[in-house]
């Protein structure tokens, strides 16, 4: 049977500020329950921390349970760390061995400056969702929810991609900091559906041009984004983007 | 003891809404942009409340915690929505789920506003759809229903096990239309820290930028709080990591009345807990309900055994026993008191004895693993991450953990406090849920207080009581700045080497408050608590250890300043349960039961809502609002 309490060692980034040059520190967690997840053992760690009237490591983190979004750092070298299809506050120590040393560092991308250590702004996400990523509809009386019928298999490929959280672990992984993942997402959600279809092109050509406006690079289509993504948001978003993006050009509908 | 008057319409319950509406003053297109609202918090009810009074054309400012107005922790509700659209032709009505709803809040709440909930469900999906809310769907095109506890109707809509996100997602989206437009500022990493109310109305607050540590001041003509609930008082609970109490518990202290605190909403199946470390509980949606079967086994000596080893006649199916009419789908606070008795008889299952089976072997053998794959992959994926087991092959185990509050500041008919100008909706208020809230009634609240409540009422306010423009140079809030940074420094003064920190004291605070303040209470317990919490407040302001300066990003002190929020309110949940002598919802008293063990309500002296009002910490003056049941017919409920 594996350990109940391992030991790890941890190489920490810790920054104050987005002018600060940044280094790494070392702190060592033992008695490690390894039921515990990632974000409760930097708990304890903190909580030595503070005890001992040192500043404690600055991690955002909300729901802990994989769904807001709000946490996400890059472990050994990983967005959200080394299970598939998990965000950091529900990776478990179980995933790590005894004795191992692990490297903990924020996102690293232009657009998402670090706020103070692995905290990072991404208000550009916003300015991109912001920039057209809604129906431009208002509150007030509408047809009934059943006028406009939707198949299945349309609205599960909608979910699908709407079910992205706006972590960022995307541009973290790809090493030209791409928003493809995330705008791709967003822009095939509302394409699919009947309710977004007036407004498609205008809605593509503005949300491409605010991710580009940001400072995010440009796809290669290497794969990491898809890879890292805690939600399982496809590759084929991207596509869907490139292909929307192409039809925006030449038509206004 | 001064009356409350809740300004509920004259008339017929089902006219009550439409009379109101009809007789509102209106402020004209050209004058909403003259005028300023803020808006506190961006889910579900603060989402679509900025949005749409943007939409209107108003100056909206609105505020969250977190780094992005799409984080907030209506995204992480699973189940669904209730609307009656009776689209499974199952006789759904407005009335029905308005009678529901009562039922299932215990006849603890106010009738006028809950049937309204019941009227405007229907608009909200409507609204959704509109939006491009991918909800779950039929084959042919339309969209899926299923069924959630309380109702014998299938009225709940759903997207997979993420309907907080979705419908979160659409009002964000809607708010960020408005930012582009220019009606909304979106301000985020901004936390609420006080109130500042200017010739007896709310006309500003002052928040702390959570990444410099500095204070900012905004006006407004009026605010609206949409700050979620106050579960974080047990510490553990499946609020985020973030949630609080802080802003409105300030406007408490500014003279808005807190109504039912003692009403605390235990779910009862989330994934149990497993250390000393844990920082949260995470819930496993009530739609599981649905298919699931909760068992304990019949024998004691059989607890520890794998579940696999405990044939069916040796299993006992408790809810399906003892509710053969609803079974598995009884109401929340029935099903976690009866996991709770199972495991206090030593019947409770797994490594700490404090979990039942939440089984869907049946489920699986009858409709098979894609269907259930479908229904319920993303939660049944979460349960294997957290608890490395996997649900298609043994049986979850659950147990009940602190989950929602319908306790909250108190508002009248048109969700205002008794501080004129300041609005309250979603779960902030305290207004629809009675002393239970049922499955899938929370979306629902929080879109229709956000949608269709707030911007008429805020509209007609301002049409009648705008006193003019204020601006940040006020006297007042100079004060109020003044005092919030006063607090700060009171708090990081005191701590020295000795002095436990923030967590430590949170934790005990978390620990009584489950203990004595959770699912079944009595007189004795409660009192042990009242002066357990004044025990752990006066450790705190005596030295609490808070790392680093106010200056800039503290996430310690952030959380020190909420605790020390919770360590009053905690008192007055404590005071107000101890008061009110009867069971009712999640409020049990072990003193007041029937001979069954179910919940006894004493109709004649608590059929009114408690609204407090602060004094200083430990000093309340409680204010009523009986509840009257026209429509109605006050019953014992039953589930059987």
């Amino acid at each position: 049977m594996a350990k109940e309490t391992i030991t790890v060692h941890l190489k920490v980034w810790r920054q104050n500020g987005p002018n600060d040059q940044g280094r790494f520190e070392t702190y060592k967690a033992e008695d490690v329950n390894v039921h515990m997840s990632f974000l409760e053992m930097l708990d304890v760690v903190n909580e030595d921390l503070v005890r001992a009237g040192d500043d404690p490591i600055a991690f955002d983190s909300d729901c802990r349970e994989g769904i807001c979004g709000t946490c996400g750092f890059v472990i050994n070298g990983q967005a959200h760390g080394p299970e598939p299809s998990t965000t950091v506050c529900q990776l478990h120590m179980r995933s790590f061995k005894d004795g191992e040393t692990i490297t903990i560092e924020p996102w690293r991308a232009r657009p998402f400056p670090v706020i103070k250590d692995l905290v990072v702004d991404r208000d550009a996400f916003d300015r991109i969702i912001s920039a057209g990523g809604y129906v431009s509809v208002g509150t007030g009386p509408h047809q009934d929810a059943n006028a406009a019928k939707v198949g299945k298999p349309l609205a599960d490929r909608a979910f699908d991609a709407a079910a992205c959280i706006g972590c960022g672990a995307c541009v973290a992984a790809c090493p030209n900091a791409a928003a493809s993942l995330f705008t791709g997402a967003k822009i095939t959600h509302l394409s699919l559906l009947p309710q977004g279809k007036p407004e498609r092109s205008r809605r593509t050509r503005r949300m491409v041009h605010q991710m580009e406006k940001e400072g995010f690079g440009n796809c290669s289509n290497i794969g990491e984004c898809e890879a890292v993504c805690p939600k399982d948001i496809s590759i084929d978003n991207i596509a869907k983007m490139k292909r929307e993006y192409l039809r925006a050009i030449f038509t206004d509908s | 003891m001064t009356t409350l008057d809740a300004r509920e319409p004259e008339g017929p319950l089902q006219e009550k809404w439409d009379r109101r509406r009809e007789k509102m003053s209106l402020v004209a297109p050209n004058n909403k942009k003259k005028h300023e609202i803020i808006v506190v918090g961006t889910g579900l009810a603060g989402g679509s409340a900025a949005a749409t009074l943007g939409e209107l054309g108003y100056n909206v400012k609105a505020f969250c915690i977190q780094d992005s107005p799409r984080r907030a922790h209506s995204i992480a509700a699973q189940g669904g929505i209730n609307a009656t659209k009776n689209y499974p032709n199952d006789g759904d009505s407005v009335w029905r789920l308005f009678y529901d709803t009562i039922k299932g809040g215990d006849f603890r709440s106010r009738e006028s506003n809950t049937y309204r909930l019941a009227q405007l469900s229907n608009n909200i999906i409507d609204q959704a759809v509109a939006q491009g809310v991918p909800f779950a769907r039929e084959y042919g095109g339309e969209l899926a229903n299923r069924s959630f506890g309380g109702a014998q109707v299938s009225r709940t809509f759903y997207a997979r096990g993420q309907t907080g996100q979705q419908l979160l997602l659409g009002a964000y989206q809607a708010l960020l239309r408005q930012v582009d437009a220019g009606k909304v500022q979106m301000f985020p990493r901004r936390e609420m820290l006080d109130l500042v109310v200017i010739d007896g109305q709310a006309r500003g607050i002052i928040v702390r930028n959570l990444v410099t540590g500095e204070m900012e001041r905004y006006s407004a003509d009026a605010v609206v709080l949409c700050t979620g609930g106050y579960g974080r008082a047990y510490f553990l609970s499946t609020n985020a990591f973030n949630s609080n109490a802080t802003a409105a518990w300030r406007c408490h202290k500014r003279g808005a009345y807190f109504a039912n605190p003692c009403y605390v909403q235990i779910h009862p199946t989330c994934i149990p807990q497993s250390g000393d470390y844990q920082s949260k509980l995470t819930l496993m949606s009530e739609s599981l309900r649905n298919d699931g079967r909760v068992w304990v086994p019949k024998k004691k000596e059989d607890a520890g055994k794998p579940p696999h080893q405990i044939p069916d006649e040796d299993r006992d199916y408790y809810l399906e026993r003892k509710y053969p009419a609803f079974g598995n789908l009884v109401p929340r606070d029935v099903a976690s008191r009866n996991a709770k008795y199972v495991c206090d008889e030593g019947r409770g299952v797994g490594a700490t004895g404090r979990a039942v089976y939440l089984d869907f072997r049946d489920a699986i053998q009858e409709q098979g693993r894609d269907l259930i794959e479908d229904k319920y992959g993303n939660l049944f994926h979460m349960y294997h991450k957290i608890t490395d087991e996997d649900p298609y092959e043994v049986p979850m185990r659950i147990y009940p953990a602190v989950h929602y509050t319908m306790g909250g500041l108190w508002v009248d008919y048109e969700l205002m406090s008794t501080i004129p100008g300041l609005f309250v909706a979603g779960e902030a208020n305290f207004s629809d849920h009675g002393a239970n809230r049922l499955g899938a009634s929370a979306l629902m609240q929080g879109l229709a207080d956000g949608y269709f409540v707030i911007p008429f009422t805020v509209g007609n306010f301002i049409a009648n009581d705008f006193q003019g423009k204020v601006d940040t140079s006020h006297e007042a809030f100079d004060k109020t700045e003044a005092d919030v940074k006063a607090h700060i420094k009171k708090m990081m003064s005191g701590g020295d080497e000795d002095s436990r920190t923030v967590i430590e004291i949170y934790r005990d605070l978390g620990k009584v408050m489950y203990d004595k303040v959770g699912m079944s209470r009595t007189k004795e317990g409660l009192e042990a608590a009242r002066e357990k919490i004044v025990e752990l407040r006066q450790e705190f302001w005596n030295g609490v250890k808070i790392p680093g300066t106010p200056d800039g990003y503290n996430k310690m002190l952030e959380l020190a300043g909420r605790l020390a929020d919770f360590l009053e309110l905690a008192e007055l949940m404590a005071i107000d349960a101890s008061e009110r002598e009867e069971s009712c919802g999640g409020h049990f008293r072990e003193e007041y039961q029937t001979d069954e063990g179910e919940a006894l309500r004493k109709d004649e002296e608590f059929s009114y809502v408690a609204a407090w009002e602060y004094g200083e910490a430990g000093d309340w003056t409680v204010h009523k609002e009986e509840l009257e049941f026209e429509n109605v017919k006050l019953s014992t409920r039953s589930y059987k």
